[in-house]
């Protein structure tokens, strides 16, 4: 039973991720598709821990939470780099 | 493995499946910048919270319990907010004016237009 609830999750995590590439193609701004980058990494930090449940080792929490930290810091330099044209000013 | 516990491993990660879907498909959905900032939040809060809390009883049935899941929650929690806040000032600085916006009612204007002052007053 948990595995047909994980098979779920995974279907479900990777139409998420198609929906953001969609919004990633078609974004009218920047600020969308920044959006759609930064909710790509929370669809594959979920993802990652629920391939770490399927394979049932504790490795996969590393790598999502590198994920986690490089994704908040790449949000944030896209967003800075197109408020002020640079990152490190 | 304990029925009760696989099925409230199941349970918590078909809901948080069906959260990130639902935040995922608010982003096409909703039809304006600022609008599709609260589709996400849902992901971020429920789906990868769901996530995390089976992960937790999945291994505490395996015989360790472990919170550096609950770490990852605490850095989402921290980094969602800044993340929101920056996506809404290039959001404000790529398509909106100084003058479709309130007056602020402070000595200096809006931080997305003007650079911080030297000395605020108020500071």
């Amino acid at each position: 039973m948990m595995y047909a609830a994980l098979y779920f999750a995974f279907t479900c995590y990777g139409l998420g991720l198609l929906f953001n590439l969609w919004r990633i193609a078609t974004g009218p701004d920047a600020a969308d598709r920044i959006l759609a980058l930064d909710t790509m990494v929370i669809n594959v930090i979920a993802l990652l821990i629920l391939f770490g449940i399927y394979k049932g080792t504790a490795v996969y929490y590393e790598a999502s939470m590198l994920v986690a930290m490089v994704g908040f810091v790449s949000t944030v330099a896209y967003c800075r780099f197109v408020l002020r044209g640079d990152i490190i000013e | 493995m304990n029925p009760i516990a696989e099925l409230l491993i199941s349970f918590f990660i078909v809901v948080s499946g069906v959260f990130g879907l639902v935040g995922s498909y608010g982003l096409i959905k909703l039809r304006d910048t600022m609008q599709r900032l609260h589709g996400p939040t849902k992901a971020t809060t429920l789906g990868v919270g769901g996530v995390l809390i089976a992960s937790m009883l999945y291994f505490l049935t395996k015989g360790s319990l472990s919170f550096h899941e609950l770490l990852i929650t605490l850095f989402l929690f921290l980094t969602g907010p800044i993340t929101a806040n920056f996506i809404a000032k290039t959001y404000m600085a790529r398509n909106l004016r100084q003058r479709d916006l309130p007056q602020t009612g402070r000595d200096y204007g809006w931080s997305v237009y003007d650079d911080p002052p030297n000395q605020p007053k108020d500071f």
